[in-house]
């Protein structure tokens, strides 16, 4: 067998079981009620052909350290991909189909044979899911032979296309928010986009990237090649443009989006605060949520008539001060006992920190305080700001873009370049002087205060404090967020906040499958492009130069060895 | 340079009254306890026997990670999902089993093939977990296998609940471990005897495995310095996939001993054990195989008798929902007083 | 008495042809006001104008001909509760397969989850609250996360029945929201219920209690301890909670040992109440402890999950011992299309068919017509809802009190016998 037969029999392999996965998760089955074009294609059904056509993508591609394929080769390689996906898909409806496996497998219904069948039957569905694999698959493989830019716009316009159509609620109601109800119509129909919509949203999308790829370049040499004080000029306009926008933005999207863009402000909040901790200081902290938890109890005990420890009643500006405090006092007793921790120990040991907060927050003892399992209810608004999410927003965006202002700053002073040492190599910062034992109570304080912050106004925000909001899963959240963004980075922790945590918001059929798409998103990251999406210099650089280095070294143990064990700093 | 010294010095006596604070606590509270008297001393041997069992399980999983750690040194997060997919997917062959009257007809086979079925589905995913995920970070920075870790034990848990559902399913009973066992004084459930039995077998296999076998010694080699363990002619590797299959095979048998005490799975059920069992690992000294069992008896019997112990003294109203409190200031006690653990080797570098 | 409510099912299934037949659903034949007949009569069935929006503090929904009339459901259908959720779900899907139509307009479900928590209220309430035109709530299943959801719902004026919130702060005076009402009986019944039950016929003077911290759990435990001293002059020897999610019992339990209580109530959910059932039974100091629970674990699911040390077992929850002819011949069927269950799967889907129809009469009575557009004044909507009284459901003879209260409470406890449930008491 040549080794490109070999190579597309195991892609397609390989994705018969991703199409398996997808399916058994339930993915097919709860994207089948969302039309990606009205009343002819689901998105779940969908699902199934883009595993298919990535395949074949991957197929097609020229293998390492070789020219790229000719056009038949590929072509057949993708379709051979694709078909072995559909015919694996075609087994698994067979099978769901044939034997009940339901009291295994709770998505193994019969309706997921349907819809892996087209609801064309099994003998139709299994041609077609062959026949579709391969013919998929082709196409995936097409991307190569097509000019670079031209596979780049369809690819991109294919993707965006579908998000728009998922987002067909919240867009519908922006659309009808600023009045154009005509949009609307034309675009979207019960659930889906229209077929015109479809095709329209497509071409302009396509176009778009198209026009991006072949005249960007032109564009940006255009801006390079202005004098220095019209870029000035054109950058404070595109600033003036952005805070502008931000502060009519509530207005145009509408209540349900504002909401969204609320809890993203809130992550943002903790992304910047934890990148102080992991991003510049390099510690791996887990128990991130136990700042979160003490800056909104903080905020509940002091302000809520419902907690009847605090009387009087703070107003909520009133207890931020309080909060900033209560912050610095659980950095250090965070940070203090965990001083001479290095890397893994450090990360176990604030995840334990994380849940006992938790638990003490839950029990019977401080029910009398924290309300226990019930939590604190009526938290006061943030007078003269409401609870209403489009009026919370704004102290959320200034408080925002405050820390991203202090984080920028600090990432560029003597801090920060202290922190980035000890991340570097603790020992060494230490020989050269470096207090490690300052900075890092420093970083620990630092990020307890952003994450106080973003817990006093997530009890704010949503008016109960309760000890589940403060899982581990916050704490997950916002590691996720600044490894997907970018470790390091203000820009990455803010477009991570919006795919990580906006994205699911606005797709509401993806909110059970978060955590899965984390899972794969953290994994993937890590194994193709662990400085994130949009990673600062250094960052980059250090996480490249190691890697290459250590290619010769497979097993790279000094690195294992010096920062592997608890060691004594003493 | 003294001035560095006085600030250290500065630092330990924080973590030493903090620790120190913390002891004469837990000492004060179980004075108080004891002296109160309300809880009977068959009581406390109850408790303990169930912290041994508890501890057990612990144990194993905690080699798991033990063993991991020895040779790759880094923390294999998604261990506690491995241990959740064996006691999931035995969920299902104790379930079949049981429709089928085997467990009635046949009951000491049918816990036999039950567990190996655990054992067998946590083995692969072990596997599975070290082929996809982490052999091919070997050697990137060490963040960046602990956060895959991290999205891999993610990834498995939710994959888990897809699959099987987010409900809470129940082991059918295995009816021949009913019972009580009488030893004098002490008396301890079937199944408490059955899951301490199974947990010492275990270990002593896994003992006789490293020290007596080649492969137990290639391991060792490894664990050492994986460069020259290669140029003696050791697939590394081969060690590497064997030392994580090992660590599946206890972990999958752990599932099968946990849910004969509790009973239930769910797709959440791997959490806490593996961070308790982690933090046996750390209690024992990681990288420690003895370490590991010695920690995970401890932190079940700390775990157990802690709250009544310590807490109930002082009229703390329900001492026990502060349990996993004092495991974690377990770990952060001992963190403190002994870095490397209670049978961890001692480094200064 | 059999008879009164043979006929009063008779009535209901009477109401609900009628409802299903005609657009306007004239069946509210208790609701004074109403004027069911004709169609064209439910163009105003409730004399209105455009005025009265603009007096109603909260405004008027207002559905266009043709719009579909959205009723939001706020309850737990994941995790390990749902079997509570989702029976209340198919209960109010069969309420509206019977009667598809309110006021001429078709109604449209909008499924949230309480996650039976109260971030998960809150959560689901604030994704009610963002939809336009929302008529009314049926939710939510736990008390904990009825506490948020009633304070965030009732701020916008949008009504929330619930048909299995117990928690008697809920409906207390003090604490209760203006646009917030239950199917469900209020726990101050059932905690006083089972008290009489253990110290009456189960003849014991001691107990113990566990709770999970919930509102509900919390709450429920309470009265009961309350009511066991004072009733029976029995004796509560501990008072203990644990944390959902926990699995090992062993300390909390041997705890309790230590007083050897004649009875353990723990009223608490499915996942929690398996595991005490079971570490219970095999606790010394325990054996000759009788074990209770409450509605939270009256489900099948409990059952499994505890197995063989289920048995003998004594749980509350509502009567479902309805002597119509309705529950067995219509609702169960229509139950069983729905769901896709032989049988029901938890108690209170008869509460959430009957706050659907308290509901749907309650627009009907308010809602007017002009100039094709229909208008339902949210005040109006509570105060009729409010005013119900004497209304014929499945759980009994509804009348709501001013706090929200509406239940026809009716407690039963059941003894777990070879695995199933055994209604005992009353005989």
């Amino acid at each position: 067998m040549s080794p490109m037969v070999r190579r597309a029999l195991t892609l397609g392999l390989f994705g018969g079981i991703a199409g398996i996965h997808v399916s058994l998760v339930g993915i097919v089955n709860t994207f089948q009620t969302r039309d990606l074009i009205a009343d002819i294609v689901t998105i779940g059904s969908v699902i199934p052909m883009l595993i298919a056509i990535m395949v074949g993508w991957l197929a097609g591609r020229a293998p390492r350290h070789a020219a790229e394929l000719a056009a038949p080769t590929a072509l057949g390689a993708g379709a051979v991909a694709g078909a072995v996906t559909g015919t694996i898909l075609a087994l698994l409806a067979i099978l769901v189909d044939s034997v009940s496996l339901t009291w295994i497998l709770v998505n193994a219904r019969p309706q997921l044979a349907t819809i892996l069948q087209f609801e064309q039957g099994p003998v139709v569905g299994s041609v077609l899911l062959i026949a579709g694999g391969a013919a998929l698959g082709a196409a995936g493989a097409v991307l190569h032979i097509l000019p670079g830019a031209i596979a780049r716009s369809i690819a991109m316009a294919g993707i965006i296309t579908i998000i728009v159509a998922l987002m067909e609620p919240f867009i519908g109601a922006v659309l009808r928010n600023v009045e154009l109800r005509a949009i609307e119509g034309f675009l979207y129909d019960s659930g889906g986009l229209t077929l015109p919509g479809f095709i329209l949203v497509f071409a302009l999308i396509g176009a778009g990237v198209y026009g991006w790829a072949t005249r960007g370049d032109r564009a940006r040499a255009r801006v390079e090649a202005m004098p220095p004080d019209r870029r000035r000029a054109a950058k404070i306009a595109v600033y003036l443009a952005t805070i502008g926008i931000l502060l009519i933005l509530p207005q145009i999207v509408g209540q349900r989006l504002s909401e969204v863009i609320g809890t993203v402000g809130i992550y943002v909040l903790l992304g910047l605060g934890l990148n102080i901790v992991v991003g510049f200081a390099g510690l791996l902290d887990l128990g991130y949520v136990a700042f979160f938890a003490v800056g909104a109890y903080t905020t509940a005990i002091l302000t809520s008539p419902a907690s009847p420890v605090f009387t009087p009643e703070l107003p909520f500006w009133g207890a931020l001060p309080f909060v900033i405090l209560a912050a610095a006092l659980i950095g250090l007793a965070v940070g203090a006992p965990v001083l001479r921790l290095r890397g893994d120990y450090l990360a176990i040991v604030t995840l334990g920190f994380g849940e006992i907060a938790r638990e003490i927050f839950k029990s019977a003892w401080a029910q009398p305080v924290t309300g226990g399992a019930q939590g604190i209810l009526s938290i006061p608004e943030p007078i003269p700001f409401s609870r209403d999410p489009q009026s919370i927003y704004y102290p959320i965006l200034f408080f925002c873009i405050l820390a991203a202002i202090a984080a920028t700053t600090l990432a560029s002073s003597r801090v920060g370049r202290a922190w980035n040492a000890m991340r570097e190599d603790e020992s060494v910062a230490e020989a050269t002087g470096v207090n490690t034992i300052k900075y890092k109570l420093l970083a620990f304080g630092l990020g307890a205060a952003f994450g106080c912050l973003g817990g006093a106004f997530f009890g704010a925000k949503i008016g109960v404090v309760f000890p589940d909001s403060f899982n581990i899963l916050v704490s997950i959240n916002a590691l996720a967020l600044i490894i997907l963004g970018g470790m390091g980075n203000i820009a990455g922790v803010v477009l991570g906040a919006f795919v990580l945590v906006g994205l699911p918001e606005l797709l509401r059929e993806f909110a059970e499958y978060r955590l899965l798409i984390y899972g794969v998103v953290l994994v993937v990251m890590m194994l193709l492009r662990p400085e994130g999406l949009l990673p600062s210099r250094s960052r980059r650089a250090e996480l490249h130069e190691v890697k290459d280095e250590d290619d010769d070294d497979m097993y790279a143990d000094e690195v294992g060895e010096e920062t592997g064990r608890p060691v004594v700093t003493a | 340079m003294p001035g560095r010294r006085i600030r250290l010095n500065f630092v330990n006596l924080f973590l030493w009254l903090l620790g120190g604070g913390l002891l004469a606590f837990a000492a004060y509270g179980s004075f108080l306890t004891l002296i109160e008297g309300r809880i009977q001393p068959n009581q406390w041997q109850n408790l303990i026997v169930a912290g041994v069992a508890l501890g057990s399980v612990y144990a194993l999983i905690a080699l798991g990670y033990t063993l991991v750690y020895g040779i790759l040194f880094m923390i294999n997060f998604a261990h506690g999902e491995v241990f959740m997919w064996g006691a999931f997917t035995a969920f299902f062959a104790a379930t079949a089993l049981n429709d089928a009257g085997m467990m009635a007809s046949n009951p000491v086979l049918a816990f036999f093939l039950v567990l190996a079925t655990s054992m067998l589905v946590s083995m692969v995913v072990a596997i599975m977990l070290e082929r996809i995920a982490y052999r091919p970070l070997r050697g990137a920075p060490r963040l960046v296998p602990l956060i895959t870790a991290i999205g891999a034990s993610l990834f498995l848990q939710y994959t888990a609940r897809g699959f099987y559902g987010s409900g809470v399913r129940a082991y059918p009973d295995y009816t021949i471990f009913d019972g009580t066992i009488s030893l004098g004084f002490l008396s301890l459930s079937v199944k408490q005897a059955v899951v301490i039995l199974a947990a010492v077998g275990l270990m002593v296999g896994l003992y006789l495995f490293i020290n007596r076998t080649r492969t137990g010694r290639a391991m060792r080699a490894v664990s050492e310095d994986k460069d020259v363990a290669a140029m003696m002619g050791i697939n590394v590797d081969r060690i590497i996939v064997t030392t994580f299959a090992i660590g599946g095979l206890l972990a999958g048998a752990a599932g099968i001993l946990y849910t004969l005490i509790f009973n239930q799975v769910l797709f959440f059920m791997g959490f806490l054990p593996g961070i308790k069992a982690f933090t046996a690992a750390v209690l024992g000294g990681i990288g420690n195989v003895i370490g590991a069992a010695l920690g995970g008896l401890i932190l079940g019997v700390v775990e157990q008798l802690g709250p009544n112990l310590f807490l109930s003294g002082y009229g703390v109203p329900s001492p026990n929902q502060l349990k996993d409190v004092i495991a974690f200031s377990v770990l952060v006690l001992v963190l403190i007083f002994r870095p490397s653990g209670l049978l961890g080797r001692k480094e200064n570098t | 008495m059999q008879k009164y409510m043979r006929w009063s099912g008779m009535l209901v299934v009477l109401m609900l042809v009628l409802a299903a037949c005609q657009s306007d659903g004239g069946g509210a034949s208790e609701e004074p006001s109403s004027d069911g007949g004709e169609p064209s009569a439910s163009a105003d069935g409730g004399s209105g104008s455009a005025a009265d929006c603009d007096a109603d503090e909260f405004g008027c929904i207002e559905l266009a001909e043709g719009d579909p009339l959205i009723i939001g459901t706020a309850l737990v259908i994941t995790g390990a509760n749902e079997s509570l959720g989702l029976d209340s779900q198919y209960g109010a899907q069969v309420a509206n397969s019977l009667r598809p139509e309110v006021a001429g307009h078709e109604v449209e479900f909008n499924f949230q989850d309480d996650g039976c928590s109260t971030e998960g209220g809150t959560a689901a309430a604030r994704a009610l609250v963002s939809e336009e035109n929302i008529a009314g709530v049926i939710g939510t299943s736990c008390s904990s996360a009825g506490i948020p959801a009633a304070e965030i719902l009732s701020a916008e004026g949008i009504l929330l029945v619930s048909p299995s919130n117990t928690a008697p702060s809920l409906t207390a005076p003090e604490t209760h929201e203006p646009f917030y009402a239950r199917t469900a009986h209020n726990d101050s019944i059932q905690g006083a219920a089972m008290a009489q039950f253990v110290c009456e016929v189960l003849g014991l003077g001691s107990a113990a209690t566990i709770d999970d911290g919930s509102a509900y759990a919390d709450q429920l435990a309470a009265v009961f301890a309350s009511e066991f001293q004072s009733q029976c002059d029995g004796e509560i020897t501990a008072e203990e909670a644990v944390t959902v999610g926990q699995t090992d019992f062993t300390g909390v339990l041997e705890n309790i040992a230590a007083d050897s209580p004649e009875f353990l109530y723990f009223p608490i959910f499915v996942a929690e109440g398996a595991l005490i059932t079971q570490q219970a039974r095999e606790t010394s100091g325990l054996e000759d402890t009788e074990l209770g629970g409450a509605d939270g674990i009256l489900t099948p699911d409990w059952l499994a999950a505890a197995g063989g040390a289920a048995d003998g077992v004594y749980l509350s929850g509502p009567d479902l011992a309805f002597s119509g002819d309705f529950y067995a011949d219509e609702f169960l069927p229509a139950y069983t299309d729905v769901s896709g269950e032989s049988e029901p799967i938890s108690v209170f889907h008869a509460h959430a068919f009957d706050a659907y129809n308290m509901l749907a009469d309650a627009i009907e009575e308010v809602a007017f017509t002009d100039g094709g557009t229909t208008y339902i004044p949210r005040t109006a909507l509570r105060d009729a809802f409010m005013a119900t009284s004497g209304f014929e459901g499945i759980t009994g003879t509804l009348t709501c009190d001013e706090n929200g209260d509406c239940a026809d409470a009716k407690i039963s406890v059941s003894e777990v016998v070879d695995g199933a449930f055994e209604r005992i008491w009353p005989e």
